[in-house]
């Protein structure tokens, strides 16, 4: 890459120290703090406890504010995020986060322990309640938890409110979860958890829903079906109805993975269409953070039929503006030791509200839209059509993986890669409403530019960010998971 | 719909002007943007949810309006969560939109500092629990019980199916862990304590080679510290079984290591530092034995090499992740509370071990000391546990819990009511002062 004002260039932040990048927090200090009854010390040193029940000694970093400030300052500029520039990462949406719902998560009275009385957080769980009917009525369903903290703890209750479900209609005998090919990881392992075997479902030529495979699958023995739509090619599956009248016909429920609902708000509910249960990824399609990895909330939605098994408490009103907390009358129980990630549901509950039905509809126009015009703008080949949301491209001859490293270096965040495995080395891409056209230009500009380059040049990538090609068969050969390990190893 | 923004009629945060918008449309050759949805006519919504829309200040004054209902006591409540004062730093930095904004490492390259924080975190963890592997998180301490009982599934040696559990776990963790185990053959059974800790010679008595865990905490959820968890470790051992332990960060500063006591996993909330008072929302900690690595549910980050020979973090041993593995994955966590691991470790490295092991005291001495002037109130026992205690400590009041809690209330303090004359009082994010005036009202209304 020549370094001319042509090209769109990202150079990362990079401290170099002694031939190493920013030294963890253990080799700038470690402090060894003894711990005893009589410690020798003036008498707060001393333990309050005897020392059969304490331990002997603490051994970490004691470094000074400043010190760690410009540490986390350091690390966070290592970073690459969703504020840095594009990052088109499929089946993630990773949209812009407004700032202020940063400020309404942080408002003091929110602030409550979740043990207090009822009457005494009348604010939270009005909150709460209204959080429970927006998700109701964007999803087209009748009953919501709120208590599921990530999508596949959503996933997990939907498989065990399917469970109960039929275990209290005597069908405790259903042992088999349908799961399309196409599918998140989290769908297989959600059921699996759930004690089902997995049966999984091809896809036809199209890429949509086998409809044969699926007559074949389903028997007396389907407890659910699981689905995306779009699926995770951006397809609509158009024959939604005709799926949900046979897995209802053998007595199975529908589930709806919300993973891709940023394509559909207000064009098409998932309870319209059939689906009798659903999680909604709020950190995707209602734009919480994703904090490098979560927290995120992953609310159910399902039919009135089985409201009775959602998880407990859920939130109720008399109607006079009074809120209280109850117990479904079948619950499955708990899946959160509390209420879930409280500060997660605030922030969803504010975009929600600034949105409103013509902010969400627009959402999903423009992330169509951008994903339309994204895949017109770039070489690769996008083998499944007409999607939504989200494309996947193929990388051909080269390598998907290689490709999106050395997209790293034009300055912005490769899509998923090598994922569904439908499409030969896949480039799955979900640019979202937030990026103007420019932005797609230049995001486009860095996929042809890379799709032009050679196999040798694409190795070698990335050579502009903090760290270049990280080798990840050392890694997993012998793991060192600690600074403790790292420094055995020096000894 | 009121306010000035530019996007009266979309989504604010889609820059899309109607000249681009129109020259996008041209270029996938498409007239109107429905164009493009390929939606049956028979599942068609007509986008009227009846949700208003509202510019940001209204939205901020909505939310700030309804939280303000609340009533604002001063809480001395725990059993699980805690309010401890989290510093200025950890807010400021943490909201540094680069770790706010970014999602998992898959792109490792472009992702370091993400990754070496997590990688302190799970050092910081290795230091706390004496065990040598930490993952970079769990959702909290009932789903980190629950993936403890699963990893149990799959590493037992016998053919058991018998997880024990004190009859004092908190109802939460328990039916979350009954979620967990129901699509295992395990089966979840309480043993008793005595005095607020295991009654060891009951557990001995219900322990054979059919149970594959045994769980404990320390300090438990009525404040108690154990004092023979090297016994329990023992049982367990030679039962065959595992022993995890429940703790937290601020817990072990002080008390015995887990590894002293042969813990196999240590499971809790790791939030009690990083986060504040936060409606229950947690950090599920998770450590283990070496032994069961390639069995952890959960990310991990490990340093490996870049290009240039220098040491660069990865997440690693991906593929006992969901995404790798699907259904024989070791769990199906994929988002998971990586920010909150952030804080932690930042709220961890601002006390440093000097201020944590003094954290962990002042959470003994100030539990002992409030337990004594309670106990100096007419009608008014406490602690009732004849235990050593961490920052929490049940009482036994003469008149009904109930009546005085609502009492209480009035007054502006909010306490548990764990029993019908029984009282729970924590005292680890309330200050010296807030502390004087509930003992006041306490005297008060016991009066």
């Amino acid at each position: 890459m020549t370094d001319t004002d042509d090209n769109v260039r990202y150079d990362q932040a990079r401290y170099v120290e002694n031939g190493q990048y920013e030294p963890l927090l253990s080799e700038k200090d470690l402090t060894r703090v003894e711990i005893g009854e009589e410690n020798g010390g003036d008498d707060g040193d001393d333990s309050p406890l005897p020392d059969d029940l304490t331990r002997d000694s603490l051994e970490l970093p004691e470094l000074s504010e400043p010190e760690l400030v410009r540490h986390y300052t350091r690390l966070s500029q290592m970073i690459y995020g969703i504020d840095s520039g594009p990052y088109p990462l499929g089946s993630c949406t990773m949209k812009y986060n407004p700032k202020f719902t940063e400020d309404v998560a942080a408002l003091p009275d929110g602030a409550v322990h979740p043990d207090r009385s009822e009457e005494s957080v009348q604010g939270t769980l009005e909150l709460l309640y209204r959080l429970q009917d927006y998700l109701g009525r964007i999803g087209g369903m009748d009953a919501v938890t709120l208590q599921p903290p990530a999508g596949a703890a959503g996933e997990f209750v939907g498989i065990r409110v399917a469970a109960a479900y039929h275990e209290h209609n005597g069908e405790g005998h259903r042992d088999e979860v349908i799961v399309p090919e196409s599918a998140h990881g989290t769908n297989f392992a959600s059921a699996a958890l759930g004690g089902y075997e997995v049966v999984s479902l091809p896809s036809d030529d199209e890429g949509r829903v086998d409809l044969e495979a699926l007559e074949a699958a389903l028997s007396e023995n389907t407890a659910a079906l699981m689905l995306t739509n779009p699926n995770t090619l951006g397809l609509f599956e158009r024959d939604i109805e005709e799926i949900a009248e046979m897995v209802h016909d053998v007595g199975g429920l529908l589930y709806y993975d919300g993973a891709n609902l940023n394509a559909l708000l207000g064009r098409a509910r998932p309870g319209d269409m059939g689906f009798d249960v659903m999680h909604y990824n709020v950190h995707k399609t209602f734009a919480t953070p994703h904090g490098g990895g979560g927290p995120g909330a992953g609310p159910v939605g399902v039919v009135d039929e089985l409201a009775p098994f959602l998880p407990s408490p859920r939130v109720r009103t008399d109607g006079d503006a009074s809120y209280e907390l109850f117990e479904p009358e079948h619950t499955i129980g708990k899946v959160h030791g509390f209420h879930g990630n409280w500060l997660v549901l605030v922030k969803t509950f504010a975009y929600i509200a600034r949105l409103g039905d013509e902010g969400l509809t627009d959402a999903s126009a423009k992330a169509v839209l951008n994903a339309n015009y994204l895949a017109s703008r770039i070489e690769y080949d996008v083998p499944y059509e007409p999607f939504h949301h989200e494309f996947v491209a193929s990388a051909g001859d080269q390598d998907a993986a290689d490709v999106a490293k050395r997209m790293l270096d034009y300055g912005v965040h490769p899509p998923t890669t090598k994922w569904p495995e439908i499409v030969p080395e896949a480039l799955m891409t979900e640019p979202t409403e937030v990026e103007s056209k420019d932005t797609l230009d230049r995001l486009a500009a860095a996929f042809n530019a890379v799709a032009g380059e050679d196999d040798a040049t694409l190795e070698d990538a990335p050579e502009r960010t903090t760290a270049r090609r990280i080798d990840q068969t050392s890694a997993a050969r012998s793991p060192r998971l600690s600074w403790q390990t790292l420094s055995e190893e020096e000894e | 719909m009121t306010g000035s923004h530019s996007h009266a009629t979309g989504s604010p945060y889609a820059p899309h002007t109607e000249e681009e918008r129109a020259a996008m449309l041209e270029a996938v050759g498409a007239e109107a943007v429905e164009e493009l949805f390929d939606i049956p006519e028979a599942v068609e919504f007509d986008g009227e949810f009846g949700i208003d829309a509202r510019t940001e200040r209204e939205t901020r004054e909505l939310v700030r309006s309804l939280l303000e209902r609340n009533d604002d006591l001063t809480e001395l409540l725990g059993r699980g969560h805690y309010g401890y004062y989290v510093p200025s730093l950890v807010d400021h930095l943490a909201d540094r939109s680069e770790f706010l904004t970014s999602y998992t490492q898959y792109q490792p390259e472009v992702s370091q500092g993400f990754l070496q924080a997590l990688f302190e975190y799970q050092s910081l963890l290795v230091e706390l629990t004496g065990l040598e592997i930490a993952n970079c998180s769990m959702y909290d301490a009932a789903t980190a019980l629950g993936e403890a009982a699963t990893l149990a599934d799959r590493v037992r040696s016998t053919s058991g199916t018998r997880v024990l559990v004190p009859d004092l776990l908190r109802e939460g963790r328990r039916s979350t862990l009954e979620n967990y185990v129901a699509g295992t053959d395990l089966v979840v059974e309480e043993y008793p304590t005595e005095d607020g800790g295991v009654d060891l010679a009951a557990l001995e008595d219900g322990v054979d080679d059919e149970v594959v865990m045994i769980y404990a905490e320390n300090p438990t959820i009525r404040g108690t510290i154990e004092e023979r968890l090297d016994e329990i470790g023992d049982l367990a051992d030679d039962a065959g079984a595992l022993f995890a332990l429940g703790s937290d960060p601020i817990a072990l500063s002080l008390l015995e290591r887990p590894v002293d006591v042969g813990a196999d996993v240590v499971v809790g909330d790791a939030s009690v530092l990083g986060l504040p008072t936060s409606y229950g929302m947690g950090l599920g900690l998770f450590a283990c034995r070496e032994d069961y690595l390639r069995q952890v549910p959960g990310r991990l980050v490990g340093a490996s090499e870049d290009a240039t020979d220098r040491r660069a973090y990865t997440l690693t041993l991906q593929t006992r992740e969901q995404h790798i593995r699907r259904e024989r994955a070791t769990s199906n966590i994929c988002t998971n509370q990586a920010w909150v691991a952030l804080r932690t470790a930042m709220h961890a490295a601002t006390l440093g071990p000097s201020g944590m092991v003094d954290l962990a005291k002042r959470g003994v001495r100030r539990a002992e000391d409030l337990a004594e002037r309670v106990d100096d109130l007419v009608g008014v026992e406490a602690p009732v546990h004849d235990r050593h205690h961490l920052r929490e400590f049940v009482a036994r009041v003469d008149q009904p819990a109930r009546a005085i809690a609502a009492d209480l209330e009035d007054r502006g303090y909010a306490v548990h009511v764990v029993g019908d004359h029984e009282l729970q009082i924590c005292v680890a994010g309330a200050t010296d002062e807030q502390i004087d005036g509930f003992v006041e009202a306490l005297s008060e209304v016991v009066r």
